[in-house]
């Protein structure tokens, strides 16, 4: 196969795009790709303050590398979460994110869980009903809340995570087959800091697939954490991107369709307006001062509280 | 001698002269689920596997 635009060997076949790019192509093409994704949904400008969320993973520090090449203003944010599961998945991905930071001379906040909080996010979450088997609901609202707090405290105007598409497409087919209509109607590429304490989140890889961000940071030489987290066996995410993948495998395209024709309905009408059915009223934490859908303390707060 | 295939920690055996594609379709992996590497560089479904060729397989989903 050759490369479309030199007509060099190609190093990736983009069935979904009829597209096959040389090594040099593709590490153009891919940055194009997400700015256009940032101005297509009025992500951020050059004026912002970008905070990125990096987990140590190819695709969020595939996404930082590609916003500091496209010029934009973003520090990294690394949450320790304390999670070693035999392979030291925490040290590591940690490791392997301060040395791209200071590889590249970019400027990274690490909070370590336990030393903030006093215990690890798998045992904060062993102290909860939700958590007792599987920390991953507790790891969310721990992570969710850190992001939170520090791109408020530091005073960044908008959070990026490395969400791609097939994460997307993934939580969109979960939400589906549930008819969540709460959360079908907030998943988008942005979301607005519209309740207390929130920032800004965005997700510029939002339609970019997953392999072509493996690629990515193959071709780029960036250094990832390739171990998956310890508590990711057997999650019901990744059996919705296998099952998307053989679907994709019969129609390419077909991951990259479901997603936009999602957005497409809903900028179209298909859900109520956030708010219109949601009958719930939100409250501030008085604790921590972030969004909660009950009166008095958050979650996380509440479990942060047993710990110390 | 023939072609190695690394996913994860299994190895898997292809003949020289066939495609990435074949060699995939032989051990059962969707070429969406991977990235192909050779020599630490990235190749196309469509490349052919030469004798001794080693050829690591990226797996792609990550999440949880």
């Amino acid at each position: 196969m050759k490369c479309r635009k030199c007509g060099g060997k190609a190093a990736i076949n983009m069935r979904h795009h009829k597209l096959g790019l040389c090594k040099v192509h593709y590490l153009e093409w891919l940055p194009e790709q997400v700015q256009r994704t940032i101005e297509k949904y009025r992500m951020f400008g050059p004026q912002d303050d970008v905070l990125v969320a990096v987990s140590g993973g190819k695709d969020s520090l595939s996404l930082w590398d590609i916003l500091h090449r496209l010029g934009y203003r973003a520090d990294g944010l690394y949450i320790d979460l304390g999670i070693d599961g035999g392979v030291n998945y925490s040290a590591e991905s940690r490791r392997l994110t301060e040395q791209f930071a200071a590889a590249h001379g970019l400027t990274l906040h690490v909070v370590d869980v336990a030393e903030t909080y006093g215990e690890s996010v798998p045992a904060l979450a062993a102290r909860t009903a939700r958590g007792r088997h599987k920390p991953c609901a507790v790891c969310g609202l721990t992570k969710r809340h850190i992001m939170n707090r520090i791109a408020h405290e530091r005073g960044y105007t908008v959070l990026a995570t490395g969400h791609n598409l097939d994460d997307e497409a993934a939580v969109l087919l979960g939400n589906t087959l549930q008819w969540a209509g709460g959360y079908l109607r907030r998943q988008a590429p942005v979301l607005e800091a519209d309740r207390p304490g929130l920032a800004r989140k965005v997700k510029p890889l939002c339609r970019i697939y997953e392999r072509e961000m493996t690629a990515y940071a193959l071709m780029r030489g960036i250094e990832y954490i390739q171990d998956e987290c310890p508590f990711a066996e057997g999650a019901t995410s990744i059996e919705y991107k296998e099952l998307l993948n053989r679907l994709e495998a019969d129609k390419p395209g077909s991951k990259l369709n479901f997603y936009l024709s999602f957005l497409r309905a809903k900028e179209n009408g298909l859900f109520a307006p956030p708010g219109a059915m949601d009958g719930d009223a939100i409250h501030a934490c008085p604790t921590c001062g972030q969004a909660t859908s009950a009166p008095g303390e958050c979650v996380f707060c509440r479990i942060a509280k047993r710990s110390s | 001698m023939s072609v190695k295939v690394l996913l994860r920690n299994k190895e898997y055996e292809a003949r020289a002269g066939t495609s990435v594609a074949a060699a995939l379709e032989k051990i059962g992996v969707l070429p969406e689920s991977v990235i192909a590497t050779r020599n630490g560089e990235v190749i196309t479904e469509d490349e052919i596997l030469h004798e001794g060729d080693v050829i690591k397989l990226v797996p792609v989903i990550s999440g949880g």
